[in-house]
């Protein structure tokens, strides 16, 4: 075995002091010892943080930290991505030496994304799926799983659900809507369950195969919604599917937005209380940070791992099914693109906590949603949205650089799965 | 790479292209069909070949390499404007190596220096890639309207390109040249040059190595850059070989293609070169099927490479193990 850096055995523990609330303490079996000299109810309200007991103020401050790398990673990316945008502009003979020029297009960008009723809908509409998306990477990884493969899991999601919508018509909403999302979600479990269930037995790294998978999945929606699944009435001229019943679509909430945002909440808060407040959660956790040790506890490693993929590509799946049943009403060929690399910023950007990718998928869809008036009113291209992302995840990838930067100190020894995603990788080539 | 896996690829290649001689329709010749399936496999191959030779070279110093989409797209936007620029297309080519480089040493600072997860580093390098060439694309190619500087002229060996079927394969461009010129240069220098073992020593134990006195990091570094300037040929491909024009995300995948062809070749120079030319004949199939009226689903024909691949690297017929330090940062006490 190769020799590894960090010592491993140390994660567990590391990951189960950094467990914030005094709730219940499921599989961890830490006794909660108080400090003396402290009154009852600082406990009460009180968090277990890494130095024991913390109270609100010191836990919020600890929170803030956590949240500052990436604040500051998004900081440094746009004011970088303002020099860019001085470059493409006026430069020295616009007005403030072409500086306003900058103010005026970040203005737009707030504008084209918040500015009006109209747009913030948008906004709303394009964070959905980036929530699911940003989700279902994070599940993977912290079951240590790298999910590649959230755009195939989304596009055979979309293709299952859209097939039962347009399909089965005769059936009540309350029952075909539900059928129509959980068939997505089955289809994009299948497809990454595929991934997990051979990482788990064979060692066949989940980052190849679920690529591979990707691909699999494109020629299988190329093939289905040319043949079978196509549209065949006389307008259509591109690969896609009919539109699915009436009765397959989620209804509005306010007019232009659909209710899967209640469903996107919903769901976000279920990832949360099943890693964090359920047994298969914490067992998840534990194989992301450490498949030995988590074997030699008694965790089933295989059904956890295929469990983790499974998972992660149900809400990719689910994405995939929202897209068809709220927004486009159908499955076309290759809208799946470019889920799959978002996703993943989004998780890291989110740091692999639900709270994060929630906001990061607000960040993320906004400066998608608002570059259309960035480009409309500077002419500056909408990639560099692209651009700022890439800068934003190069300086979340490798933090140094921001502590660097912002002269702030090492890394605290917290579990990270991200690391931890690779450990696995590790073992299973060189040891079974 | 066994003898046995050689075989089966070279039989599945060979299936691919009797089945479209015994599928075509019969108002076409024989011998145009596998003239042109020939042909197709070859061009495609071509950019597969390079991206699986840096892959390879990466991967067996222990550098996991997801980025080689990410290098080959920026080396085509660079070899692009440095030919576009300069009307040189031999320059056009040096820039796509240089790019190709750069990107490639971004890969090693992040994931040899930094220790930062390889496979998040080379996302990085992916998303990276897509943003910033889509985004100088149209800055700069729509604002100064440049034209690119055409193709690289085919290099035909005068006798046998003349030969009826097996033409084509005796007149490519030099780029396709190149590609099959590397496959056993890399061969050697892997397998046969003291750099060589010393490369793969790094890639399978680099403690062992490093006690030995071999400089883990640089070594890592050099063959990281080495296969950044390969991949940078590969991206000159496709703005000097294929198409004489950028379009933002115009490999297409390739990289991964390229990914998957390294690992179905057991990260050798040799078999990562003959499932190119596998993956190139199912695709030669899947865009001649329809020319020919070959009756196959074409987009079933083109899931099979990738299936294989999952299949293969799942053991199922005859394993294939990764050089075992990949994806494992070094740190020297």
């Amino acid at each position: 075995m190769p020799a590894r850096s960090r010592p491993t055995s140390s994660r567990p523990r590391a990951e189960n002091r950094s467990r914030r609330w005094a709730g219940p303490c499921i599989a961890g079996a830490r006794i909660l010892t108080l400090p003396a000299r402290r009154p009852l109810w600082v406990c009460r309200a009180g968090f277990i943080g890494r130095e024991g007991v913390l109270t609100v103020t010191q836990a919020v401050r600890a929170r803030l930290i956590g949240g500052l790398i990436p604040s500051l990673a998004i900081v440094t990316a746009l004011l970088i991505g303002g020099v860019i945008i001085w470059a493409s502009g006026p430069r020295l003979d616009g007005p403030w030496f072409g500086i306003w020029f900058v103010v005026e297009a970040y203005q737009a960008l707030i504008e084209g994304a918040f500015g009006s009723r109209a747009s913030t809908i948008d906004t709303v509409l394009r964070t959905v799926p980036y929530v699911f998306t940003g989700l279902a990477v994070m599940v993977g990884f912290r079951g240590g799983m790298f999910n590649i493969g959230a755009e195939g899991q989304l596009a055979v999601g979309a293709l299952a659900s859209a097939w039962v919508g347009f399909t089965v018509t005769s059936l009540p909403l309350v029952i075909q809507l539900p059928l129509v999302l959980l068939t997505g979600c089955l289809a994009g479990a299948i497809w990454g369950g595929i991934a997990g269930l051979l990482k788990a037995r064979t060692g066949a790294h989940e980052v190849i195969t679920t690529i591979m998978l990707n691909y699999v999945g494109g020629q299988l929606a190329a093939y289905l919604l040319n043949g079978v699944l196509r549209d065949r009435s006389p307008l259509n001229v591109i690969a896609q599917t009919p539109k699915v019943a009436e009765t397959a679509r989620l209804p509005d909430l306010v007019p232009g937005l659909h209710s899967g945002v209640i469903l996107v909440i919903g769901v976000a808060v279920l990832v949360w209380f099943v890693l964090w407040k359920t047994t298969t959660g914490f067992e998840l956790r534990m194989v992301g940070i450490n498949p030995d040790a988590a074997a030699y506890a008694g965790v089933n490693v295989v059904r956890r791992m295929t469990w983790a993929m499974g998972a992660s590509g149900m809400l990719a799946g689910l994405a995939g099914a929202v897209q068809v049943a709220g927004v486009n009403y159908r499955s076309t060929l290759g809208f799946n693109v470019g889920y799959g690399f978002d996703s993943i910023a989004i998780a890291l950007l989110g740091r692999n906590t639900v709270s994060g990718v929630v906001l990061s998928s607000i960040l993320f869809a906004a400066l998608r949603t608002g570059a259309t008036k960035l480009q409309f009113r500077t002419q500056i291209s909408t990639d560099i949205i692209s651009v700022i992302q890439a800068l934003v995840l190069l300086m979340i990838a490798a933090d140094q650089i921001i502590r660097w930067i912002y002269r702030i100190g090492p890394a605290q020894t917290e579990a990270d799965p991200v690391a931890a995603s690779t450990a696995p990788v590790a073992d299973s080539e060189s040891g079974r | 790479m066994t003898r046995g896996r050689f075989a089966f690829i070279i039989g599945c290649i060979g299936l691919l292209i009797g089945g479209a001689e015994v599928l075509r329709s019969p108002d076409v010749s024989a011998s145009i069909v596998a003239a042109s399936m020939l042909a197709t496999m070859l061009r495609f191959a071509t950019p597969l070949t390079l991206g699986a030779l840096a892959g390879l070279l990466c991967e067996r110093s222990g550098v996991a390499n997801i980025a080689i989409e990410g290098m080959m797209l920026s080396a085509a936007f660079g070899a692009f404007i440095g030919a576009a620029v300069t009307k040189s297309l031999l320059i056009g080519v040096l820039a796509g190596m240089a790019i190709g480089v750069a990107m490639a040493t971004l890969h090693a600072w992040l994931s040899v220096s930094l220790r930062v997860d390889q496979i998040v580093s080379g996302t990085v390098i992916n998303i990276m890639a897509a943003g910033i060439t889509g985004f100088l694309s149209t800055e700069v190619v729509r604002r100064q309207a440049l034209v690119g500087a055409g193709l690289l002229p085919a290099l035909r060996i005068p006798v046998l390109a003349d030969l009826p079927v097996v033409g084509p394969v005796f007149q490519q461009q030099p780029i396709a040249w190149v590609a099959l010129v590397l496959v056993p240069l890399t061969h050697l220098v892997i397998f046969h040059t003291p750099w060589g073992l010393r490369l793969r020593s790094v890639g399978e134990l680099p403690r062992a190595a490093h006690a030995a006195g071999i400089n883990v990091i640089r070594t890592r570094y050099t063959a990281v850059m080495i296969g950044g300037a390969i991949a940078g040929i590969g991206g000159a491909y496709f703005t000097l070989e294929s198409v004489p024009a950028f379009e933002p995300l115009m490999t297409n995948g390739r990289g991964f293609i390229a990914l998957a062809a390294l690992i179905f070749g057991g990260w050798t120079p040799a078999g990562a070169w003959a499932a190119s030319l596998l993956f190139g004949a199912a695709n030669a199939l899947h865009i001649n099927a329809q020319q020919f009226g070959i009756p196959v689903p074409a987009q079933i024909v083109g899931m099979f490479p990738y299936l294989l691949t999952i299949v293969i690297l799942a053991g199922v017929i005859g394993r294939v193990s990764p050089p075992s330090a990949v994806g494992t940062p070094y740190e020297a006490d």
